[in-house]
């Protein structure tokens, strides 16, 4: 017999490898086999791409409806060609250019003031709008009766005492068209019932509702007085052929120079389309983090999917498959379950942003037309695609590493020698992707760059905890500590222990919702207004010099407080340590914001802090011994200009130019009602400036506030009562709306959030089980398995739920500084809620986990497991 | 015992033209290390396998029948020694050309019979002949089934069949791609009597038609005998390599 021991006779060799391979039909069909019986199996993939996308689609899909309809209507949101405003009356100097402009013109004269319905003896602030000519241009101008509105147009010429005014007014007062209203010294009819004028929304009608009457009338209603807080407008209309921007353009700075703004189609587009910037952003970052945690889930769910495989990929390896084509199998099967996710999500997402602008619909200033937007959806299926490849491929790319003999050994566990260069090419990936999709959401590389590092150091720094734990329960391993807690420790660094993949994906779940809440927090928290306590309730706004001792004596007479009473000069700035405005514009590295030269200034001047102040640096407002005004400004404005101690700012205090030195600068508490300023002057300059009074009160209840209100329109007609419990009311629900927006957004990134914590628990089963399976085998109670599994959950679910918190707090800092400008004040208590219910889901999913073991006998669950 | 080895073995001549063992292993070693020593499961195996053997790898528990099973089939790699199988040297090639050789050459039954679950049972004998890109392999496959006496059943799903059928369906894929040599790891481990007869009666029929060379991995020393030839390991080296009574009476079928 030892003859068949010989060597060969005749060496074999290698000549004829095998090479007939099957085309990718076969890798479909096994795709395809594969699937039918697992396709339940991939609901947790599938619910974390359709969740993702579903937020994806519906948020851009809405952003675009809003950037489309803001388009389609910016010529609306004008209701003509070019606007020109001015807080002065357009100069005589003027007047032969912007006749020559155009001829087809409406002039506006627009200030707040009180009115007063004499039916019923009730007063309100409205905003007036004195008009002469055809205006509104484009748009409907909602008028009833329609014929009012033609009416209105020839009152002017004709000194006909009549009014259209807002509906809100209208109903408020019970007051209806052929009624009269008092405007100043005048008593007009109410010629209709407006409805919708071009460029206002519900929310400012609301707030300030308007009534119109005849330009012609308006010196006799006496309200126009100097210092008034005054918008003079001219409305141009040009034919189609016009380039109204390039018309204007020559013009501009002498424009400049007397302060007329321009306002164009264009320039309006863009300017609403900013306004709405900071929704968009903060919609477009829960889409980013609900797709994120899709992608967190998408990798957990299939690396879950993936253990379930590992024996039939064994056998198919067994069979003669490579390694390539057994990946591409299930690559095949994830990308179209992906597909079918991202239809599905697609789907909902499209439902959701057809019902978004219903929700917005009051203060959005344009009807946002619901178009399904091919675009958002493209996008999102193609999102959905890339996202279930690139994060399936993670868990996948083991597929490849598998190995036969796991026919033969079970337990058999591949050696792990060196990385593998593919995983690596996927996490750089992985990288870029989340980079660039940054990118797309935000169109802000810096922006871009800071999310994707943002994500990286959590994700190194919930890997380096779990690591950390591990080492930690090791080295320290308190042997004296019981049987269950032993065990459950123990169950933290044992071989093919999950505390690093749990640490991860729960923390990173926690780390992104966490963040998402304290966003919601920061600006939400950003328009609360304290309107409780001894706050004033009522500001009197524009009154006169020579008016202030007597509206002062008519608060007193009703015995109400005065709160506050400061002088307000209006003025712009035009040059900054004798550079202006346009020389700011043409070099735009300095990175000073344009706004800064084009807004109005409302100033006020004292020698010293207010309550609602702190001083920051430098000191309070003085007089130099030149002369030269030593000003104050407030903490951010003065960073955001650049700006150091010492440098000058040159204002235009209505056409006289006045130089001034920053001396110091403020804190101020904005969220207290008082008059806010951002540039506070001393006294001494400013006393003999055209001016105005605001004054603050508190009145105790609406009887009052009437009593005032009607007083006031009798005497000073001019005199506006900003009732700011109205508004607050009003805040308060717009506020609503939008929170219930991104509450309802963020329900779709807590439930990806959840689907991430119960398949990254899942992952875990497969281990367990048989571990739980042999304790009980010899002899441990149902209750000690309880236990050992509590343990180990709750000490992973609560390590990776603080240091998501942890990691979310600086992000929320992170964005709060750079991304929305606002203070960061985060409430704790609804986080730390957050810590424990995540702690007790983890905990709960485990025990859920476990359940098989508990009820069933064990040699029937280790049966079962072995097949 | 020469002699009788003699009579059954082909020609000097045709070993020639041959010039190749179905199978054929030399100096085979396999160790692990573990807690940094290294433990030898297999030492120094060498034996040669020529087309229509059947063989039986005996031993108890541990004492390298698997490990030996795994590495004859390029499931695994050996510290030293040589794996020719039909003429290919498994050593050097990497595990997707062992696969490749494996689809061609081998064909595998399990213990655990290890259908693929998502399959139904044609589908599973079809597996081999797809990934060789055969056409039109349904028949064979369905052939094959009918061999088995499971012509009926090739819609069900493996939990859909009891365990003597779902090894008579591993039986069918184990010869669909026509395999040169069948490695077998205790076939009827997991099965009861009666139908461990009904399988391997099977698979020594299926063998002889097919002419393929069986090695087989066993504690059953009683289905041992049936193979012409047994190895005896223990502790990872070979104690006995003996033939059988069935040397003489079967011939094996070319």
């Amino acid at each position: 017999m030892s003859g068949s021991l010989n060597g060969p006779i005749n060496g074999p060799v290698n000549s004829n490898l095998p090479s007939a391979r099957p085309g990718v039909g076969w890798l479909w069909r096994m795709a395809w086999r594969d699937s039918r019986r697992s396709r339940s199996r991939l609901l947790l993939f599938l619910s974390a791409i359709v969740l993702g996308i579903a937020a994806l689609v519906g948020i851009n899909g809405f952003g675009d409806n809003l950037a489309r309809s803001i388009d389609e209507q910016a010529r609306e949101l004008v209701g003509a060609d070019l606007v020109l405003s001015s807080t002065q009356p357009f100069p005589a100097a003027l007047q032969p250019t912007l006749q020559k402009l155009g001829r087809t013109h409406s002039d506006e004269v627009a200030f707040a003031s009180l009115v007063q319905f004499p039916k019923g003896q009730g007063v309100r602030l409205a905003q007036i709008r004195a008009l002469t000519g055809g205006f509104p241009y484009y748009g409907d101008w909602v008028v009833e009766p329609t014929a009012a509105a033609t009416t209105f147009r020839q009152a002017s010429a004709n000194q006909q005492r009549i009014a259209l005014v807002d509906d809100a007014l209208l109903v408020q007062f019970g007051a209806k068209p052929g009624d009269s209203i008092k405007v100043g010294n005048l008593i007009f009819q109410i010629a209709g019932r407006v409805r919708k004028t071009p460029g206002q929304s519900e929310f400012s009608a609301s707030i300030a509702p308007t009534v119109f009457i005849p330009g012609a009338l308006l010196a006799q209603t006496g309200l126009v007085q100097r210092g008034s807080r005054i918008q003079y407008r001219r409305y141009y209309q040009f034919p189609a052929t016009v380039n109204v921007d390039q018309l204007i353009k020559p013009l501009e700075p002498r424009f400049d120079k007397v302060n007329i703004d321009s306002d164009t189609v264009a320039s309006r587009k863009k300017q609403t389309g900013r306004s709405f910037a900071d929704l968009t952003r903060f919609l477009n970052l829960v889409a980013f983090v609900a797709l994120l945690l899709g992608c967190v889930g998408v990798a957990s769910a299939v690396s879950l999917y993936v253990r379930e495989k590992i024996s039939a990929v064994a056998v198919l390896r067994c069979l003669g498959a490579s390694g390539w084509q057994a990946l591409l199998i299930y690559l095949l099967q994830i990308a179209l379950m992906g597909l079918v996710g991202a239809l599905v999500g697609a789907a909902i997402g499209t439902a959701v942003q057809l019902l978004l602008p219903k929700v917005f619909a009051g203060f959005l200033p344009v009807a946002v037309n619901v178009a399904i937007s091919w675009m958002a959806v493209a996008q999102g299926v193609l999102t959905g695609v890339l996202v279930a490849v690139l994060f399936a491929l993670l868990p996948l790319l083991e597929i490849r590493r598998v190995s036969p003999l796991r026919t033969l050994r079970a337990s058999y566990e591949e050696t792990t020698e060196k990385t593998d260069p593919l995983r690596l090419t996927v996490y750089a990936l992985i990288a870029a992707f989340i980079t660039g999709f940054a990118y797309l959401q935000t169109r802000d590389w810096k922006l871009a760059l800071g999310f994707a590092t943002g994500l990286l150091v959590a994700f190194g720094t919930l890997a380096g905890l779990g690591y950390l734990l591990r080492r930690v329960v090791r080295r320290y391993f308190p042997s004296s500590w019981s049987y269950i807690w032993r065990q459950g420790l123990a169950n933290l660094y044992r071989p093919n222990n999950q505390t690093i993949t749990l640490t991860v994906s729960i923390g990173l779940g926690v780390f992104l919702l966490a963040t998402l809440y304290l966003l919601q927090g920061l600006l939400l928290g950003r328009v609360q207004v304290a309107g409780s306590g001894k706050q004033p309730n009522l500001v009197l706004f524009d009154i006169q010099p020579q008016q202030r001792a007597g509206v002062v004596q008519l608060v007193k007479n009703q015995k109400l407080p005065v709160l506050q009473e400061v002088p307000i000069v209006t003025m712009r700035l035009t040059a900054i340590n004798g550079h202006t405005g346009s020389e700011f514009k043409k070099d735009s590295t300095r990175g000073i914001p344009k706004w800064v030269f084009s807004r109005e200034y409302r100033v006020t001047y004292r020698d010293k802090l207010i309550a609602s102040e702190k001083l920051e640096t430098g000191q309070a407002p003085s007089l130099g011994p030149d002369g030269t005004p030593r000003i104050s400004l407030e903490d951010g404005y003065f960073k955001r200009l650049k700006l150091k101690l010492g440098d000058t700012l040159t204002f235009n205090v209505q056409g006289l130019p006045l130089t001034t030195i920053v001396s110091g600068t403020r804190t101020v508490d904005w969220s207290r009602v008082q008059t806010n300023f951002l540039v506070v002057f001393p006294n001494g300059v400013l006393e003999a400036a055209p001016q105005f009074y605001v004054l603050m009160t508190r009145v105790p209840n609406n009887t009052t506030l009437g009593a005032v209100q009607r007083e006031l329109v009798q005497r000073f007609p001019n005199v506006s009562a900003i009732d700011l419990g109205l508004i607050l009311k009003t805040l308060d629900d717009i506020l609503g709306k939008i929170s219930f927006v991104i509450r309802f957004m963020a329900l779709f990134s807590i439930a990806t959030g959840l689907l991430v914590l119960i398949s990254s628990v899942f992952v875990s089963r497969y281990q367990r089980i048989k571990e739980s399976v042999l304790l009980r085998t010899l002899g441990a109670s149902r209750r000690q398995i309880l236990r050992i599994t509590l343990v180990e959950y709750a000490l992973l679910g609560l390590l990776a739920a603080i240091a998501g918190l942890v990691l979310s707090a600086f992000a929320g800092w992170a964005l709060a500084l750079w991304v929305f400008e606002v203070a960061f004040t985060p409430n704790l208590a609804p986080l730390l809620i957050l810590a424990v219910v995540t702690t007790g889901l983890t905990m709960l999913i485990g025990l859920l986990n476990s359940r098989d073991v508990l009820t069933r006998p064990p040699l029937e669950v280790l049966r079962s497991e072995a097949g | 015992m020469t002699a009788t080895f003699l009579s059954y073995s082909p020609p000097l001549i045709e070993r020639l033209i041959c010039s190749c063992f179905v199978l054929k292993v030399e100096n085979l070693t396999k160790s692990y290390s573990s807690g940094g020593r290294s433990l030898t499961v297999l030492e120094s195996v060498s034996f040669e396998l020529h087309a229509g053997d059947t063989f039986s790898i005996v031993g108890p528990s541990g004492s390298g029948k698997t490990t030996l099973l795994g590495l004859c089939a390029g499931l695994d790699r050996a510290a030293s020694g040589s794996v020719w199988l039909n003429g290919i040297q498994l050593d050097n090639l990497n595990e997707d050309q062992r696969a490749a050789v494996r689809n061609e050459h081998v064909g595998f039954i399990f213990q655990n019979f290890q259908l693929l679950p998502t399959l139904t049972a044609l589908e599973n004998v079809l597996v081999p002949l797809e990934l060789r890109g055969v056409k039109g392999g349904a028949q064979t496959a369905q052939a094959l089934l009918e061999r088995v006496g499971l012509g009926g059943r090739g819609h069900h799903y493996p939990t859909q069949l009891s365990g003597g059928e779902q090894q008579r369906v591993s039986l069918a894929r184990a010869f669909a791609n026509r395999p040169k040599i069948l490695f077998a790891d205790e076939p009827t481990g997991n099965l009861d009597a009666d139908t461990s007869a009904t399988v391997v009666d099977l698979l020594f029929g299926l063998n002889r038609e097919a002419g393929t060379t069986l090695i087989l991995v066993t504690h059953d020393l009683e289905l041992a005998a049936k193979t012409q030839r047994v190895v005896r390991i223990k502790g990872g080296s070979v104690v006995s390599d003996s033939l059988t009574q069935r040397t003489t009476a079967s011939t094996p079928a070319q």
